[in-house]
């Protein structure tokens, strides 16, 4: 038996998440007693599969085909399967993101195993397996059992820290069976976000609402979130208005995010909003009424115009970071 | 070609939820249900798909697996202008449950819509599912879809990046922003003829869920937000540096 961990690669580099992910999938082997694979599709150098080793994974498979660059369903759900047989995993861990959500319902059918995504901490139970999740878009938890003796999970994001072991991991090279039936969708172009943190990867989110006025208004917005590592964000209507990149929509119908910090500027605050931003550890708002909504959801506040102080703001982080170094 | 498109029927977004004394199940008493917001922009956008490509769109079937309580929302997807709808007779009991309901029906269309997450329980499964136990391609987080002679062109967003891919049908598209715009409303017309438009009930098969909910629970109340004087902003850099220890 064991515990299989899908770790995803960005240009030959391991994320973060996918850390997490050995990390979570080592408290579980530990508890019950197994060990943890990880398995990784792309050209991946041995040096960074290695890596998965400090965070648990006893094993490392490496796939690495041209055929599989790009991300394709339906053939990655075979290859993830094909190598929960071989290794007897019970349990897969994925990340509750974009590929996750791709992959991991297809993987769940072909081994008739119980799915539940979006789990925010270590099972709560293991007879019978129960985990926790967050339900209604963030209004609520739910405890959940799984039932069938394979169990697929996802793992919701910055849900989970890293945990660093003395662990050494094996690496071995899998080539699974695929078939062209298994390719019957064609990538015909690709477009990288690069130089810029992504939204659903940053620790620190900086978000601008209506109340910025317009997309000139952006400059402070944008300094603050290079100053701070974070990537940048907006409420709906601003995407809509076009001041701002529509991947940058974050909410109930945009992205749902989980940072450390996320800062609410010019933003009221409304359910929708909030709906995107309520499972961030952290939310700072400043605005000038105070009556509004995202006062509720906050952490800490500062009521006043957002552009007299968001100037004042970067500059107390400079000279916080000066004075650190 | 022809297009169906799998419709959870969900509280309304912006209801406060309750769970029933014991924390056992979700308290529905007064609730507004309404169709989950992605596939009500997965309709919109099959409808503008069948009047921009002149013939290409046969039909548009949508379909729910649930009791008779889903009905109204059914009827609001025809009233949208759906052609048809197929209620599969069951409760819906998780998404495997669900998919394998589904699949009886989907079997007989081209392209199959389902929304990224259904806005209860966030589940973001079901159409995936789908097209495993279909056995055809699925392309997920699916932001663009057109048609242009005949062929299926679809923008997906990535981990990192965005993508632009073809696709042969009969394939599932799993979709969330940038479908459509903004959901039509049904028109007075539109409720009329929706009174006529078929409505079939069809028995479930005999499957099985493999997860059961169990309990729910509320977020504990938040602390209320801790104000920091305008005229001192350096305050809140000292908070967030040293007491929340996030910067
Ligand atoms: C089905 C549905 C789905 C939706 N999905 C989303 C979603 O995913 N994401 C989303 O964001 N919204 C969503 N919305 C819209 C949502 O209801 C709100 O309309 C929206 O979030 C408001 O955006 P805002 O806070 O930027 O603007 P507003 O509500 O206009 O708020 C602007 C705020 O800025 C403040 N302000 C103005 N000037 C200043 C200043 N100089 N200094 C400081 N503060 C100032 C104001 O006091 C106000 O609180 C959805 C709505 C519906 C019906
Ligand atoms: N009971 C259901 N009947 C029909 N389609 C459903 C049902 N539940 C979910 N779906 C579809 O699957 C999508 C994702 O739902 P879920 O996997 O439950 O988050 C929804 O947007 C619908 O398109």
């Amino acid at each position: 038996m064991s515990i299989l961990v899908y770790t995803e690669n960005w240009d030959g580099k391991f994320k973060k998440l996918s850390f997490e992910q050995v990390s979570y999938a080592s408290e579980i082997a530990k508890n019950i007693n197994t060990s943890v694979v990880a398995l990784s599709i792309g050209n991946v150098e041995e040096t960074e599969l290695k890596k998965l080793g400090d965070y648990g994974a006893s094993k490392v498979i490496s796939v690495n085909e041209t055929k599989l660059d790009n991300l394709a369903n339906q053939a990655y759900a075979k290859v993830i399967s094909q190598a929960a047989k071989k290794e007897e995993s019970t349990i897969l861990v994925f990340a509750n993101n974009y590929t996750g959500k791709a992959i991991a319902p297809r993987v769940s059918v072909k081994l008739k195993a119980g799915l539940v995504s979006g789990i925010t901490a270590l099972p709560i139970n293991y007879e019978p397996f129960t985990v926790r999740k967050k339900v209604f878009t963030s209004k609520a938890f739910a405890d959940v059992i799984i039932k069938s003796p394979f169990k697929v999970l996802t793992i919701a994001q910055n849900s989970f820290g890293l945990i660093e072991t003395e662990n050494k991991a094996q690496i071995e090279n899998f080539a699974p069976e695929l078939s062209d039936e298994d390719f019957r969708t064609k990538v015909e172009d690709v477009h990288k976000i690069t130089g810029k943190v992504l939204l659903n990867d940053a620790e620190i989110v900086v978000s601008g609402g209506r109340g910025m006025k317009g997309s000139e208004n952006w400059g402070p917005i944008e300094e603050l979130a290079n100053l701070l590592g974070a990537a940048t964000a907006c409420s709906r209507p601003v995407s809509d208005e076009d001041w701002r990149p529509h991947d940058e929509h974050v909410g109930q119908t945009g992205k749902i995010i989980a940072p450390n910090l996320y800062f609410a500027l010019g933003i009221s605050g409304a359910i929708q909003h909030l709906g995107g931003v309520s499972s961030s550890k952290y939310i700072v708002a400043i605005n000038k009424d105070n009556d509004a909504p995202i006062f509720e959801a906050a952490d800490y506040g500062i009521i006043g115009d957002v552009h007299k102080i968001l100037p004042e703001l970067i500059n107390a982080v400079k000279e916080m970071k000066a004075a650190e170094n | 070609m022809k297009i169906l498109i799998c419709i959870s029927n969900v509280p309304d977004t912006t209801t406060k939820i309750r769970f029933t004394a014991d924390n056992t199940a979700f308290d529905t008493a007064g609730i507004q249900w309404i169709i989950n917001p992605w596939d009500e922009l997965a309709l919109t956008r099959a409808m503008e798909l069948k009047e921009t490509t002149g013939g290409t769109i046969e039909k548009i079937t949508v379909v729910a697996v649930g009791l008779k309580d889903a009905e109204p929302t059914l009827r609001k997807t025809l009233a949208i202008g759906a052609d048809d709808a197929v209620r599969i007779d069951a409760e819906p009991k998780d998404a495997f449950f669900v998919a394998e309901q589904l699949a009886q029906v989907a079997k007989d269309y081209d392209i199959i819509l389902c929304g990224i997450e259904a806005s209860d329980y966030n589940g973001s499964a079901v159409g995936g599912m789908l097209s495993e136990f279909l056995g055809i391609p699925s392309i997920s987080s699916v932001s663009k879809l057109d048609i242009e002679n005949g062929n299926v062109k679809v923008n997906r967003e990535i981990d990192g990046g965005s993508e632009t891919l073809s696709t042969e049908v009969p394939f599932v598209a799993i979709v969330q922003k940038g479908i459509a715009l903004e959901p039509r409303i049904p028109s007075m017309r539109g409720i009329m003829m929706a009174r006529k438009k078929p409505l079939n009930v069809i028995p479930a098969v005999e499957t099985e869920a493999l997860t059961e909910f169990v309990s729910y629970e509320l977020p504990p109340a938040k602390a209320a937000c801790k104000m920091v004087d305008a005229e001192n902003v350096k305050e809140l850099v000292d908070l967030l540096h040293n007491e929340a220890k996030v910067i």
